[in-house]
């Protein structure tokens, strides 16, 4: 407590933001987001004291918690509060959450790469813990004691000895003398309250009664909804514009020309024509009467059969190697049995059920305000600054809740054209995309082509493991000198290949984009965690071995893996492999335990299997096993699902939960049906009928999960569910039938 | 031009082209927007309102139709927000990104109304319309079971 400072009443105001005493707080709730779950007397506030920017506590005995992240379905606006509301002391009910803007002081607010927990633990429970310490060190020095015989517990300071008792409300004047600490001691896990607990979600009374509100819900006055036509092919050119019959439609106020999309595309304007009306449907109307004609540009041959075999070809063929162990020409030269295998996975669209939306307008000042679904407000802050020409602080963005993300509202290109049409047509706009504009114009997960080798000796034991992978960089959509993958891509399940394999050899092979690349929920591991776990079921089979004990087998002994040794360039997303090891005791514990829980090894009728899966990715450890039938018809059933997560720490273990179950439906889509494919430069799917998704009735009756119980530091959550399950299923579906599937979506393999 | 119909128990008039799919005419011009918009063509379910009772996707469904008709959204499914299947659905914590939650809300309303005790069937069958991307799915099967009073 020491370094607690005492600061002046006027810093005290401009911190907490008033002009004046007295001002009311409650301003601050100009959020569009779903309120706390208790909103509580906002009115009687008259000061707060903010001890850091994600704290704020009022003199009504309200703590104002802020989420810096934003919203997409894995629960952060439940699971965060609960980090700062325990190391605080904070009663659940006397939280009220303000859902963040964009702005540099909350740090990292890219809701990206599963990081939300992982990387921002710590932050989380400093910024309760120091705002804990702040209410004590005002009631000591209320009271005239020492701070050390004063504890928080339960939103008030209480000094034992004397009995005395302050709530955190009534703290708020004293508090306002002192500056916060900057660091304070955590709770021990014994004391927390809320975290590892299943708090219900702050949002869901909202979510269930319509009021709840997405990019997609913004309304303005005076505002315009605009609809926007581009050119079938990405980087192609508008070559002439007939708006007559647009403008004659009903509703529709205006026709405006956006500006040709620049090389490499980054998240800038990608061009296209405008109609702006109304209402959402003049504006489609108005759309769908305009003649255009299109230049289709540089991309205008992409044929995605062509592209397939290309990229298998460029697989097929030595590559750049990227980490080498042992030397594998010689293994496989040795070995008694060779195999060899391509595995194949299109391209995919996010396809998140809110497509992107976003409201914007142009102030008096010049500025401009935004209220969008997205994942990333700093980014979207300097994108429509740079679309504007305006300093990044000139540009306010409110994310608003998002109707999924899954990487696709990373990305605010279309923040961007609100922004350039609030300017252009003088009035608040709101961009929404249709579902056709959603699938054909986002920024797609990579097509990808990997060939495995392998050599076994005559136990059946694999003595060399080659892998090569060829996909179009993520990079490609900021650098037009992209010519294949790099090396952040690499860390997602290339270079920390777990194998207890002697010698291993990882190479890359080129392949060049022709869409706007972008992420889907766990990135490249999607694909090369199917080909890694295919391959593997595959020598399982070739020598004779239980898939399971293959797998345990081919992951050896517990150690802790550094792919560097062997020349990798691993960055293990961004963490410290001290904290974060791949830790192979970890990964065969997940096997075990998900076999465990399936039943692994019992008799299965005819044509039904079972098919096993495992991989670590964003620092945590998935397993899951699929329970899969074919009938007469070709209809492939998953019956029951297992997954089992080590992620560590966890938060709220009903979250996990969620993102585990949906994860696996997640995993079923793209391994059933998810494609993308291109004609003449233009995607030729367009809606749930041509890329459908799983539903109700193709849903595992029961999709089973077990949470490692761990206190190791908390890895990823969002993703990571997502990897095993297409393999799990291709590898079930071998089981079940003897046909090997190295190619996705498995209805290419004529099931249904 | 205006159209008639009673929206979610006031009678209203509202002042939209016929042609105007109830839900922009419910969204953009009724200013109501838990009604959401996912693919416009009947494909999603996330659109789904009650018509005279009847499960019905707003986004294919042109204004003119509903006119001297009932149109229930879930801002009107009850009056706080307490019908048995949004309980349900809030005591096992069913929404992730809760975009589509309207649309299946108001699918398994009209489901259990029209079968007060529906088999797993009952469900595939009245449910399969409504996509969650989030994958949802297993969750709303036991929250519809859990609506009708079966707590298993």
């Amino acid at each position: 407590m020491s370094e607690l400072k005492k600061i002046d009443r006027r810093e005290f105001m401009k911190r907490t933001g008033q002009a004046g005493g007295g001002l009311v707080l409650a301003l601050t709730f100009g959020s569009a987001c779903s309120k706390a779950p208790q909103p509580g007397p906002v009115a009687k506030a008259t000061a707060s004291i903010a001890p850091n920017v994600y704290v704020n506590v009022r003199d009504d005995g309200i703590v104002e918690i802020y989420c810096h992240r934003s919203e997409m379905g894995q629960g952060i606006r439940t699971s965060l509060p609960q980090i700062i509301a325990d190391e605080m002391e904070a009663d659940w009910d006397k939280i009220e959450l303000i859902q963040a803007t964009g702005d540099a002081k909350y740090g990292d607010q890219n809701t990206d790469g599963s990081t939300s927990i992982r990387k921002h633990f710590d932050l989380l429970r400093n910024a309760g813990a120091t705002a804990r310490d702040m209410m004590i060190a005002a009631a000591a020095g209320m009271w005239g004691v020492p701070a050390e015989e004063c504890v928080a517990r339960q939103h008030a300071v209480h000094h034992e000895a004397s009995g005395k008792s302050a709530g955190f409300g009534d703290l708020v004047d004293a508090a306002s003398m002192l500056q916060a600490p900057t660091s304070a001691k955590f709770k021990s896990r014994d004391d927390y309250r809320y975290i590892g607990k299943p708090m219900d979600l702050i949002d869901g009374r909202a979510m269930t009664t319509g009021t709840a509100m997405y990019g997609i819900d913004t309304v303005l006055p005076d505002m315009l909804y605009a609809s926007i036509e581009r050119c079938p092919a990405f980087g192609g050119s508008l070559l002439s514009v007939d708006d007559t019959a647009a403008r004659a439609i009903a509703g529709v106020v205006d026709v405006i020309k956006l500006p040709e999309p620049s090389s490499p595309p980054m998240f800038n304007l990608q061009g296209g024509v405008a109609v702006l009306a109304n209402n959402t449907w003049s504006a489609e109307q108005g759309r769908k009467a305009l003649k255009l004609e299109w230049d289709r540009g540089r991309n205008a041959e992409y044929d995605s059969d062509k592209y397939k075999q290309a990229l298998i070809e460029s697989a097929s063929s030595p590559g750049t190697v990227v980490l080498k162990r042992g030397d594998v020409a010689a293994a496989i030269a040795a070995a008694d049995t060779v195999h060899e295998a391509i595995y194949y996975a299109p391209h995919l669209s996010q396809a998140p059920m809110e497509p992107p939306s976003a409201v914007a307008r142009i102030d008096d000042d010049g500025h401009c305000e935004c209220w969008a679904c997205t994942q990333d407000p700093q980014t979207a802050q300097q994108t429509v600054a740079g679309t504007l020409g305006l300093e990044q602080n000139q540009v306010k963005v409110n994310v608003t809740l998002l109707g999924g993300g899954f990487g696709r509202k990373s990305k605010p290109d279309f923040i961007a054209e609100a922004a350039w049409l609030a300017r252009e047509s003088g009035k608040p706009v709101k961009v929404t995309w249709t579902r056709e504009d959603d699938i054909r114009h986002g920024y797609l997960h990579a097509v990808s082509a990997q060939y495995f080798q392998a050599g076994l000796d005559a136990e059946g034991k694999t003595t060399g493991w080659l892998h090569r992978t060829s996909f179009p960089s993520i990079f490609s959509t900021f650098s037009n000198e992209a010519t294949g993958p790099r090396e952040f891509e690499l860390d997602l399940g290339v270079l920390d290949n777990p194998y207890d394999v002697e010698n291993l050899q990882l190479e890359t092979c080129d392949a060049k984009a022709h869409v706007r690349i972008g992420w889907l929920r766990s990135v490249c591991n999607v694909y090369h965690a199917f080909g890694l776990n295919g391959f593997a079921d595959e020598l399982a089979h070739l020598s004779g071995a239980d898939p399971k004990d293959h797998l345990l087998k081919l992951i050896g002994p517990p150690r802790q893996i550094d792919p560097s040794e062997s020349g990798g360039n691993y960055t293990n997303y961004g963490q410290p492999l001290d904290m974060h090891p791949i830790d192979t005791g970890r990964l065969s514990a997940i096997v075990e335990k998900v076999a465990d829980m399936a039943g692994w090894g019992r008799d299965m009728p005819d044509g039904r299997g079972l098919g096993i899966a495992v991989h670590r990715s964003f620092l945590s450890y998935v397993g899951a096993v699929a329970e899969v039938s074919v009938d007469e018809n070709g209809k492939l059933v998953v019956h029951e699902m297992w997954t089992a997560i080590d992620a560590g720490t966890v938060i709220n273990p009903d979250r996990v939960t969620a993102q585990m179950e949906g994860a696996g439906i997640f995993g079923m889509s793209l391994a059933l049906h998810g494609e993308i494919t291109a004609k003449d430069g233009a995607i030729v799917q367009g809606n749930f009928d041509t890329y459908p998704m799983v539903r109700m009735n193709e849903s595992p009756i029961e999709i089973h999960v077990h949470i490692a119980d761990s206190d190791a530091p908390p890895g990823g959550v969002g993703e990571p569910g997502v990897p095993p399950i297409a393999p799990a299923i291709v590898n079930a579906y071998f089981a079940a039938t003897g046909n090997r599937v190295r190619e996705l979506p498995l209805r290419k393999a004529g099931l249904t | 031009m205006a159209v008639e119909f009673e929206l979610n128990g006031e009678q209203i008039n509202l002042d939209a082209d016929p042609a105007m799919p109830l839900l922009w005419a419910i969204r953009d011009i009724a200013g109501l927007t838990g009604t959401k918009f996912g693919c416009g063509k009947a494909l999603c379910g996330a659109c789904t309102v009650h018509i005279n009772g009847q499960p019905m996707r707003s986004c294919v469904l042109p204004l003119s139709a509903v006119a001297g008709g009932v149109v229930t959204t879930i801002e009107g499914l009850s009056e706080s927000g307490d019908h048995p299947v949004q309980v349900a659905w809030r005591e096992l914590n069913v929404p992730q990104c809760g975009y589509c939650q309207s649309g299946q809300i108001m699918s398994a309303a009209a489901l259990l109304e029209r079968k007060p005790k529906p088999t797993d069937a009952d469900i595939d069958a009245a449910m399969s319309g409504n996509i969650c991307r989030c994958g949802t799915y297993t969750r709303i099967r036991k929250a519809i079971h859990r609506a009708t009073g079966d707590q298993s």
